[in-house]
């Protein structure tokens, strides 16, 4: 096996043992990363030089005795996430040169950990889309299948981890851009509870329900990379002053005895055959782990997907306004400064984004926000009631995490609301703030991937890794690998 | 109809920049007059990813503000954002407050010809200021006529408090009354440097008029850009002669900001830069709701000093000043305290504030001098007050004794001494110069004793004359008045 093929606590342990040096195994990692990059266009910033710069301090660590489990390890950033000096784009024109002053958050505690970027990976534009197609820079293609798609809308970041081009990556996940793309690229991603990690530094699309994960090729590396970012941030004053605790030692946990619940809402009668059947063979499996299987009702979730397509537009619609061609960004010359925005924003933004705006901008504006936006918010409400409820009862729920395998490109960019019902396992998750992990459970028969939804209590992301970790290691779905071919 | 008949409506929109030392949401400092772009950081800038944390200073502050103003202190509020394009704000909307103020409910008394006015404040609410826009290359720096613009955000993320008036406000006068009023409360409780000159206070006007006696309320009009009390003044008394002609002619008021223009003493129409104005509100995501215990309101107004309108009431019933004299002496904390503590070092507080408001007012003009100038202290000023009581000295020559005492800080007794100046009150000493006065002025005593009493101020004069000013007036009238009626 290649270094670049194992997973971090694999190659963690390597570093440890002086087998392999972290700019060798940098070196390995960026070789491969360069080597499949044509066929499947992850990044849209590749960090080579910087990546080996920082391979070699890792190295320096490594021998001081003071490296953590995760110094030396190449990682990949979404393109939404600012890191000081290397351009941060959000997969839009409008962000095409722009060089962030600054580090997100979580990039300072990556670093401080040792760890090593390989390049920023390609995203839907601003995060908007659930297949990476409404990126203005390339389509990144799902490994399994080139022909298709990787998900969305951190296609980029779920696609190099699944093609071995990073032994991990973060991500973000609005409604649903961890979880689908983590699911349609066969590895694991965590959305963790809102709140769980600093979001200073993460490029705004909905501010109540923007949260950064990871993607990582099993349970163990994704408890590993949550262990690094999680924790309160005085920038960020939605960020929860909750301690973080030991989610390797918590994942490691039997699953005897975990109730799990299975709502009767996500498995629609017309819910796809082989989705379904993947799904419901993943809950007998962990019934025969010594898991509880209950039912459970969430009555309110068929409206999530509608109140998420009001709620984050209207934060979207403001959150980009900023984007005017004054200060940073893309900027056509106007006349005057209002010939001055709309040509800048009507040249910077995508179909979708500027979709998206005028949803927001719509839905906000007098005579109109009781009847949408608070109208969302109440829904919301009434959402989070509904777990609540269910939460008293169980410990985990299990759905399905996307209602389709990976799809092929151009299949569903002719209807946008095709493309937004990607979401309709994922939105409601975000709009109530709560975590949750896929994890692979099966392959269909076109040899595409299924991904299990795991959603847990806030802040209990320690259980739903011991639940997806008892699942893994009586499965060999992690173990699988795709064959970077089109089909 | 005459202006008179009309009744105007005035409302007052008062901006407050809190003298906090760093923004509302970040670490940058708030320093006046740095140079461009200089105090920014990712965050006021609103560069991509970075989010506001809330200053504790200016919730307190802000707080303080209400408490002052008599207001409700909202135990549950929460910032709104206020959406809407210009370059001078970096996120392009306003952190601001919508329907859930920090403080509503409030009010403030203001002293008119009429008695004590009590003007309602609807609200004062926390929000961020704006950066500074400079339209270079045209005229007087005017938008319409530059080549280009440029964008200082030092000022950007400042906070502010938004003071908004009740429509209470019948005239220009009262208007400058209650700005003079609010700006000494907001001075005591020592929340901004409430300089106009430097943007520290802002103030908007809303004018409308109605006839007199009707309710309805006519279309207002808002006018800006008034940077001095004065010209809120001139600006509304212009504003409601030129509604009243119009109403007069038959024409209606249009609902419009005005700019009051300096050099024409005029209200003109802004060139429209207003966008639309539907701010689409919605709650700040980013920021926690503001839930103030009630203890930390008491606390706050624990410590509140005692504000300009008790502080006069006291001065009125503890010094036997009058109103006038109390307002005059609280418009300025430091005065007031600079009055309280000569006050308790003498027995004639009345003199010892005359004098305050008389001569060293005066001077302190006309050499550009503060308090903390002064070369003399109160213990002092207490000698002179005490001097003119006691007789030693009349009131001429009390003030030859302060300008010196001023000037050059000398004790008033030591200049009493090295001058001479004690009055004379020794009757025989008088008399002396009456006789003198009455012998070489025959003609103006005979008019006195024909019935021309009046003369015998200038008989008096003379004698103050022959006597180098230092004679007892009082006395030498007596003295005159006996020996004439004799």
């Amino acid at each position: 096996m290649e270094p670049f093929q194992k997973t971090i606590h694999e190659v963690s342990a390597d570093l440890k043992s002086k087998k392999i040096s972290s700019v060798e195994l940098t070196k390995n990692v960026m070789d491969h990363l360069e080597k499949v990059e044509p066929k499947v266009q992850s990044f849209i910033t590749v960090t080579r030089d910087e990546a080996l710069r920082q391979a070699a301090e890792a190295d320096k660590r490594l021998a001081s005795g003071s490296a953590t489990v995760l110094t030396g390890i190449p990682l990949g950033i979404k393109d939404l996430l600012c890191t000081k000096g290397v351009r941060t784009t959000c997969g839009s024109k409008m962000l095409e040169n722009f060089m962030p002053p600054y580090n997100a958050t979580v990039v300072e505690r990556l670093n401080a950990a040792g760890s090593i970027m390989v390049g920023k990976t390609n995203m839907d534009e601003y995060a908007m889309g659930s297949s990476t197609e409404t990126s203005a820079y390339q389509k990144t293609k799902n490994p399994w299948n080139l022909a298709c798609v990787p998900g969305g809308s951190s296609g980029g970041s779920a696609a190099c981890v699944s093609a071995d081009q990073a032994f991990a990556s973060l991500g973000s996940d609005t409604g649903g851009s961890i979880r689908q793309p983590a699911a349609l690229c066969g590895i694991v991603g965590l959305k963790p509870t809102y709140g769980r990690v600093s979001r200073y530094g993460l490029i705004a699309f909905a501010s109540s329900l923007d949260q950064i994960g990871p993607f990582s090729k099993d349970v163990e590396d994704c408890a590993i990379m949550m262990g690094a970012i999680a924790g309160h941030d005085p920038k960020d004053s939605t960020s929860a002053d909750v301690p973080v605790p030991d989610y390797v030692a918590e994942m490691k946990k039997s699953a005897k005895g975990l109730k799990i619940g299975i709502p009767k809402e996500f498995f629609p009668d017309g819910l796809n055959k082989e989705v379904s059947e993947a799904v419901k063979k993943a809950i007998e499996e962990l019934k025969k782990l010594g898991a509880e299987i209950h039912e459970v009702s969430l009555p309110a979730s068929p409206y999530g997907l509608a109140a998420y397509y009001v709620l984050a537009p209207s934060e979207a619609s403001s959150n980009l306004a900023r984007y005017d061609g004054v200060r940073y960004g893309l900027r056509v010359p106007g006349e005057n400064i209002v010939e001055m925005y709309s040509k800048t924003r009507a040249a910077g933004f995508g179909p979708e984004v500027k979709r998206r705006i005028m949803l927001g901008t719509y839905a906000l504006s007098s005579g109109y926000y009781d009847a949408y936006y608070l109208k969302a918010l109440k829904v919301r409400r009434l959402i989070k009631q509904d777990y609540d409820k269910a939460f008293e009862k169980v410990d985990v729920i299990a759905t399905p995490t996307a209602p389709n395998p990976a799809f092929r490109f151009g299949e569903k960019t002719g209807d946008p609301l095709a493309m937004y019902l990607e979401d309709v396992f994922t939105v409601s998750i975000n709009i109530t703030g709560m975590p949750g992990l896929s994890v692979p459970c099966g392959l269909s028969k076109s040899g595409l991937p299924i991904g299990l939804q795991l959603i847990g209590k806030p802040f209990d992301e320690a259980t739903l890794l011991r639940t997806a970790y008892a699942y893994e290691q009586a499965t060999d779905w992690h173990k699988q690998k795709p064959s970077l071919r089109e089909g | 109809m005459p202006v008179e008949n009309y009744e105007p409506v005035i409302g007052l929109e008062v901006h407050c920049e809190l003298k906090t030392a760093t923004k509302l949401f970040c670490g940058c400092p708030t320093t006046f007059g740095s140079d461009a772009n200089t105090q920014v950081c990712p965050v006021c800038l609103g560069l991509p990813g970075t989010l506001p944390v809330m200053n504790k200073k200016a919730v307190e502050y802000a707080v303080k503000i209400g408490l002052a103003l008599n207001c409700q202190i909202a135990k549950y509020s929460k910032m709104d954002r206020k959406n809407y394009y210009y370059p001078d704000l970096p996120k392009a909307y306003q952190v601001s407050q919508y329907d859930k103020p920090l403080n509503f409910g409030g009010h403030l008394d203001i002293i008119t010809k009429d008695g004590t006015k009590r003007i309602g404040v609807t609200r004062a609410h926390l929000e961020e200021d704006a950066g500074k826009l400079i339209h270079a290359g045209g005229k007087a720096g005017r938008l319409d006529s530059s080549d280009y613009s440029l964008a200082d955000y030092n000022r950007g993320g400042i906070p502010l408090v938004e003071i908004v008036s009740e429509p209470d406000i019948r005239s220009a006068d009262e208007a400058y009354a209650y700005l003079t009023s609010l700006k000494s409360i907001l001075l005591y409780i020592d929340v901004s440097d409430c300089n106009m000159e430097e943007g520290s206070l802002r103030c908007d006007a809303n004018v409308s008029i109605r006839p007199k006696g009707t309710e309805k309320f006519g279309t207002r009009t808002e006018i800006k850009n008034m940077n001095s009390f004065k010209f809120v003044k001139q600006a509304i008394e212009y504003e409601i002669k030129r509604q009243a002609a119009l109403l007069d002619k038959g024409e209606r008021v249009v609902q419009e900001s005005r700019l009051w223009d300096v050099t024409e003493n005029k209200t003109k129409t802004m060139r429209s830069k207003e966008e639309a104005h539907d701010y689409r509100y919605f709650p700040e995501p980013d920021l926690v709701p503001i839930i103030l215990p009630e203890s930390y309101v008491q606390d706050i107004r624990k410590s509140l000093p005692e504000l300009p309108s008790a502080k006069r009431a006291r001065f009125v019933s503890q010094y036997g000043l009058s109103d006038y004299d109390g307002g005059v002496l609280t418009s300025e904390q430091e005065l007031a305290a600079w009055f309280e503590e000569g006050a308790k070092q003498t027995k004639n507080a009345k003199a010892f504030s005359n004098w305050m408001m008389g001569d060293m007012a005066a001077k302190m003009k006309e050499q550009d001098k503060e308090l903390k100038d002064l070369k003399f202290d109160q213990k002092k000023l207490c000698e002179l007050v005490e001097l003119i009581d006691a007789g030693t000295i009349n009131s001429k020559q009390a003030k030859e004794v302060f300008a010196e005492m001023f000037d050059l800080g000398v004790s008033p007794a030591e200049v009493v001494k090295s001058r001479g100046m004690a009055q004379v009150s020794d009757p025989k000493a008088i008399e002396g110069a009456v006789d003198k006065v009455l012998a070489e002025n025959p003609a103006v005593v005979a008019d006195y004793k024909g019935g021309k009493q009046g003369v015998i101020g200038f008989l008096v004069g003379k004698v103050m004359q022959a006597t180098q000013g230092k004679a007892n007036p009082k006395l030498v009238n007596e003295i005159l008045k006996k020996k004439l009626d004799s």
